[in-house]
């Protein structure tokens, strides 16, 4: 809502020196956004007078046609005698009023006039365009002015030109803001000064003569004022103040009957609608549309109503669609040049009806966004009125005597409240009387002492609750005035293990070189192709959106790969070559059998089962972390070769993490898309004493690389950290360490060459008993020695009692024992033996 | 060897004269003195001490001097004998430190050579602005509370007093999941959006919980807007919850000074200035004090402050009391508890803070610049 200061002084007499940043600073604290402060005319300086033109001679031999002209400005020259300046417009006449600046005057953008030669003439100033003067940039052409001002007029004064615009964003429960009525009301209560109250019009009576209307729909229409205004004057246009205010509140003047709709809306926020009444046939009615139903609304466009849109109909069918756009088969002729008889209507509609039809026809409108945010029902009637008196006082009518009013019954809105319920929202004490005051200042009306019956004002719909109420005695009262307190919390309890371990896992894997990244959810449904995924693999299920940013990704994502991906492939596309990225986050794993979820009410809390329909509509997000990682995970340097990224990597990339969830993690052998068949592992964990998969980890199949774009040997890793946390056992049970001497022994395995390192290490660890403090692989080796298809595991064990110093016999024997499980479980045999 | 000197006859034994002694020591110090480094002088030291050394060898020829002579003759051939023990101990002493030097001087190596053989990786500053902003209120005794992305409507809209015409329920705002519905007959039928604001998470905990309920709420929201310099359709919040009873718009303007304090300083202070959202009354939006220049830029067109736009404020997100009939569709009397509740988003903090110019920046996972930020924020 721009709102010029000029227009608002009308309605409040605010203090002369006050500026537009002063008002503004007052409507901001008391709630109102005031963006900006638009300073018209700055730098603006006169002689810039009323000129009347009296000779043109058009000047040929130039580009575009030029006109050297003679102007009287009265006396504004000093002499009296016609002003001579050149003119690059030719949108005027002999005869014609314009707006000529002389020279010694300033335009806005620090322009000075002084007389100068061009176009082979001397110029003694200038004749101005609107944009020139800075009232719009809508036209190009010089300012014709209506014939009735003298010559030599001052113009700054005449045209307003120096005024300051304040432009609210009105937000949605202020709907009355949306009007010069409104900001005034707030103007004077930051002032505290009174309010003139456009609305307050001596209204004639309704009675059985106006022009017939019938309201089908008292739900959506509880009041329609219909007024007739005859034997207009066709070539009546809009004065100068009037088209000077529009344009300042951001409207183009169009016709006087339009202007003054325009008009009387800005100023009481009342919609209206003018039809031209030699247009109308029959009855004005109110009524839903019905199915199929089409109107043309004055924009052009054909729209196909829908049977919830409210219309405005006559006796062949809609002629509007209601305080959303009028039709074209009854507009005023644009021009004006032939309506002499206007029927006008002021009437008011259901908020959510119009809302619904504005969206359904995406057509937002002056009238449409204040019926949205709620009209004053009360002054239907004023406005109508206001624009009776309007087009009867410029346009020479005259208001017929018959007053239509169809109003549905309705009782005023009144809530109770404790008076210090203010008090108690705020948190300090305003006190009864001040919040009395500062309630009966926004328009309600107060009664009672302890408990306040507070009946709100037609204009503020907004006003439902107790809450409401309090806001208003706290927003006045001012919000830069409340104290600033802690409340006294009970204990908390920190941290959730589960966001610790989130916490540490980023922790590790920064430490670990992992760079985090945090990847939008979204993927297309043709990277599953590119991984790899089986037809009927489940991360093929995924959850879709109607409204995707982009058609190409309409997906949430089910795995975190993709994203990761991506990510490394921008970063290589940047020119990186060693990287090794993570991210936390959820997956969405839709069975595809979600229900839909109930419609439920919110006057109660739901019950139990209700809360369980909603989740049960909702897919299951398990949280994950995964890793991607490509190129050199050691640097070569002046300490010697660097180490390329390997599968070993990613696998290491889970046990950090399962470490940080205190879990050894069970590796196997493992075939999965998207990784390679031969260097894929699945990472498992024990929970409730069952093993469960928690993930898997290797290197990226070479079909995935290739359909990707990734760097050779890309690997990955990917962890459900919810099952991860399952797995977690308790505290850690310290170890007794033993100030024994240590035994080490070192054997050599051979095993057939598919035997997983981890079942020697498994039958090892069981065979050697409760002695063995730790063992280590510490070579693998293949080759003839040993047979084909054979490999040598090479393992360093080392014994340690809690009691005693071992003796040599005690070690071997743990030892053999160790070596006996091995062969017995995975056919070792004892290297060299 | 002599044999001993059964008969005790004074015999002259002629090592043990007293100037074949000396001599016999001052031979071996002039070798020590003249020893130039380890090696030579472990060869001096077998030559003047060792078994067949000239004074080892008098030493035992003590035995064959009749029993008054021994006392003497022990006597030189003792204090030779120290003598140069004690100069070989020196005379190693020096030579060791010197080859010490040496050595040291040629192990040197220049520190000063790069290291970066597996470089440190970093934590997104999202995560870790987050985690700052959560610690604030975890250390005034609030939890954390977290909720599914993909949520039911009445969690995200029906509960929270957003009714269903409201404009924030259309496709411009909010990412609807498909339904079942055929195309055409409005894909809000699904019920089920991606969340649009961490609120539902507040809703989840005011039925999970019995008041008093004061809960801080992270997470990644949804907004149907396209990816550019200040805007991205996944972003993150931080939402705050409590309800309790007696809660006042002064205990959510001391909760928000204190996090701001907390965050940019002991003297930066917020300011509430009225607004609208459906789920609080009164509502209001909240802004602080610009931490960079303290509000010395307004008006001083000298010293211009990017961080603020020289509004000597920054705006951070929107607060209020919560709406009674929020609790009321959770079940908590409205009679007996109020709350309040803010929310700001994390993306805009972290460009404010720490000067980011392009939220494309934060949202494409360029390592270069994910790394600066380390661990913690
Ligand atoms: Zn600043």
């Amino acid at each position: 809502m721009r709102v010029p200061l000029s227009w608002l002084r009308e309605y409040v007499d605010l203090p002369t020196g006050e500026s537009g940043r002063d008002v503004q600073a007052k409507l901001i604290s008391a709630g109102l956004e005031v963006e900006t402060v638009e300073q018209l005319g700055a730098g603006l300086k006169g002689p810039l007078v009323v000129g009347k033109v009296l000779t043109i001679e058009e000047l040929s031999g130039f580009k575009k046609p030029i006109r050297f002209c003679t102007v009287d400005v009265g006396t504004a020259n000093g002499t009296g005698e016609p002003q001579e300046i050149v003119c690059g417009a030719s949108n005027f006449a002999v005869g014609d009023k314009v707006v000529v600046i002389l020279p010694g005057g300033v335009l806005p953008g620090n322009f000075e006039i002084s007389a100068r030669k061009t176009y082979g003439r001397n110029s003694h100033g200038m004749i101005c365009s609107a944009r020139e003067l800075g009232m719009g940039d809508d036209h190009d052409g010089i300012i014709v002015l209506p014939p009735e001002h003298e010559a030599g007029t001052d113009a700054i004064e005449l045209l307003e030109l120096v005024d300051e615009v304040l432009d609210i964003a009105v937000t949605p429960d202020r709907g009355y803001c949306l009007s010069l009525r409104g900001v005034a009301r707030e103007a004077a209560i930051a002032y505290g000064l009174p309010l003139r109250d456009p609305a307050l019009l001596d209204v004639p009576g309704p009675n059985s003569y106006g022009y017939e209307v019938k309201v089908s729909d008292p739900a959506g229409c509880d009041r329609f004022t219909a007024r007739t205004v005859t034997g207009l004057d066709p070539e009546a246009g809009s004065p100068i103040w009037l088209q000077r205010r529009l344009q300042k509140a951001g409207m183009r003047p169009i016709s006087l009957a339009v202007d003054v709709t325009n008009y009387v809306m800005l100023e009481l926020g009342q919609p209206l609608h003018a039809y031209d009444r030699t247009r109308i046939e029959g009855v004005i009615g109110v009524r839903r549309a019905q199915p199929g139903e089409k109107l043309t609304t004055l924009d052009g466009q054909v729209r196909v109503l829908d049977p919830e849109d409210l219309v405005i109909t006559d006796n062949r069918g809609p002629i509007g669609l209601a305080g959303v756009m009028g039709g074209a088969n009854t507009e005023i002729d644009d021009a004006g040049a032939s309506t002499t008889d206007v029927v006008i209507e002021a009437a008011h509609f259901d908020p959510v009806a119009i809302a619904r039809t504005a969206r359904r026809h995406k057509l937002s409108s002056e009238a449409s966004k204040r019926f949205e945010r709620g009209v004053d029902p009360q002054a239907a009637a004023a406005a109508a009125q206001r624009t009776v008196d309007l087009l009867v006082l410029l346009a020479g009518g005259t208001a017929e005597a018959g007053v239509t009013e169809v109003i549905a019954p309705s009782a005023p809105h009144t809530i109770t409240i404790p008076a210090d319920h203010p008090d108690k929202v705020a948190g300090m004490a305003y006190g009864r009387e001040t919040v009395v005051r500062r309630l009966q200042q926004v328009g309600c009306d107060v009664y009672g002492a302890d408990e306040l019956i507070v009946t709100v004002p037609s204009w503020r719909p907004d006003l439902r609750d107790p809450n409401d109420l309090a806001e208003e005695v706290i927003r006045l009262e001012g919000y830069e005035n409340l104290p600033s307190t802690l409340p006294n919390l009970p204990s908390g309890r920190g941290l959730t293990e589960s966001q610790k371990l989130r916490r540490r896992v980023g922790r590790a894997l920064a430490g670990a070189g992992y760079t985090e990244v945090q990847n939008y959810p979204f993927l297309g449904e043709a990277v599953f192709d590119q991984l790899g995924l089986d037809a009927d693999d489940p991360r093929r299920i995924t959850v879709k959106l109607a409204n995707p940013l982009s058609d190409e990704e309409p997906a949430l994502r089910t795995t975190m790969l993709p994203g990761l991906l991506h990510a490394l492939r921008r970063n290589v596309g940047r020119g990186a070559h060693d990287l090794a990225l993570f991210e936390t986050g959820l997956v969405f794993r839709p069975s595809g059998e979600e229900p839909a979820p109930p419609r439920l009410p919110v006057d109660r809390r739901p019950t139990d089962a209700e809360i369980a329909a909603l989740d049960a509509a909702l897919p299951r997000q398990p949280r994950r972390v995964a890793v991607v990682l490509a190129g050199a995970r050691e640097q070569a340097g002046w300490w010697g070769q660097g180490r390329p990224t390997q599968w070993a990597d990613a696998i290491e990339a889970g046990r950090v993490v399962a470490a940080e969830a205190g879990v050894q993690l069970i590796v196997r052998q493992d075939q999965q898309a998207p990784f390679h068949p031969g260097r894929c592992a699945a990472l498992l964990a024990v929970v409730d004493g069952e093993e469960v998969l928690v993930g898997n980890a290797g290197e990226l199949h070479p079909r995935v690389i290739k359909a990707l774009h990734l760097p050779e040997r890309t690997s990955a890793m990917e962890v459900d950290l919810d099952r991860l946390e399952r797995a977690s056992g308790g505290p850690v049970v310290a170890p007794r360490v033993s100030t024994f001497p240590v035994a080490t022994q070192d054997v050599a395995l051979v095993v057939d060459g598919s035997v997983p390192a981890a079942e020697v290490e498994g039958a090892l660890r069981s065979g050697a008993g409760e002695l063995l403090e730790s063992l280590r692989l510490f070579d693998i080796f293949t080759g003839e020695q040993i047979g084909a298809g054979k490999k040598s595991l090479a393992y360093s064990l080392r014994f340690r009692a809690p009691d005693r110093t071992l003796t040599a016999e005690e070690a071997s024997a743990a030892r053999d024992a160790a070596v006996a499980a091995a062969a017995e479980r995975t056919g070792a045999a004892l290297r060299g033996a | 060897m002599s044999a001993p000197n059964k008969s005790y006859d004074p015999v002259e034994v002629e090592a043990l004269k007293p100037e074949e002694i000396e001599r016999r020591r001052d031979e071996a110090l002039a070798a020590i003195a003249e020893a130039a480094d380890l090696d030579a002088l472990r060869e001096v030291k077998v030559a003047h001490t060792g078994d067949r050394s000239p004074l080892a060898l008098a030493n035992r020829e003590i035995g064959a001097l009749p029993p008054h002579a021994k006392a003497d003759a022990g006597k030189r051939v003792g204090q030779a004998r120290g003598a140069v023990s004690q100069a070989l101990k020196a005379r190693q002493e020096v030579l060791e430190s010197e080859r010490d030097e040496r050595v040291l001087v040629e192990e040197a190596v220049d520190v000063t050579l790069p290291y970066d053989r597996v470089p440190r990786g970093a934590r997104h500053p999202l995560t870790t602005l987050s985690e700052r902003i959560e610690d604030v209120f975890v250390a005034m005794g609030y939890e954390v509370a977290e909720g599914p992305e993909v949520e039911a409507e009445w969690f995200n809209f029906d509960a929270l007093n957003i009714w269903a015409d409201h404009p924030a329920r259309t496709m411009q705002d909010t990412f609807f999941v498909e339904g079942d519905k055929p195309a055409g007959t409005g894909p809000e039928e699904s019920g089920v959006v991606l969340r649009t604001h961490t609120s539902p998470v507040q809703i989840r905990s005011l039925l999970d919980r019995e008041p008093p309920v004061y809960v801080i709420c992270p997470g990644r929201v949804y907004r149907s807007d396209e990816l550019d310099a200040t805007h991205t359709p996944v972003f993150n919040q931080v939402e705050l919850l409590a309800v309790d009873e007696g809660l006042t718009m002064a205990d959510l303007k001391g909760t928000l000074d204190h996090m701001v304090q907390s965050l940019f300083g002991e003297d930066i202070t917020t300011r509430l200035r009225p607004n609208y959202f459906p789920f609080t009354e009164p509502s209001a939006e909240m802004d602080m004090v610009c931490y960079v220049c303290r509000g010395e830029s307004v008006g001083n067109p000298d010293r211009p402050c990017r961080t603020c736009g020289s509004e000597g404020w920054i705006e951070l997100g929107g607060c209020g009391m919560v709406n009674p009939r929020v609790l009321t569709a959770c079940g908590v009397d409205p009679e007996k508890y109020s709350g309040f509740a803010f929310g700001f988003g994390i993306e805009r903090m972290l460009m404010f803070r720490h000067n980011v110019e392009d939220m494309r920046d934060i949202v494409e996972g360029d390592v270069r610049f994910t790394l600066p930020f380390g661990m913690e924020i």
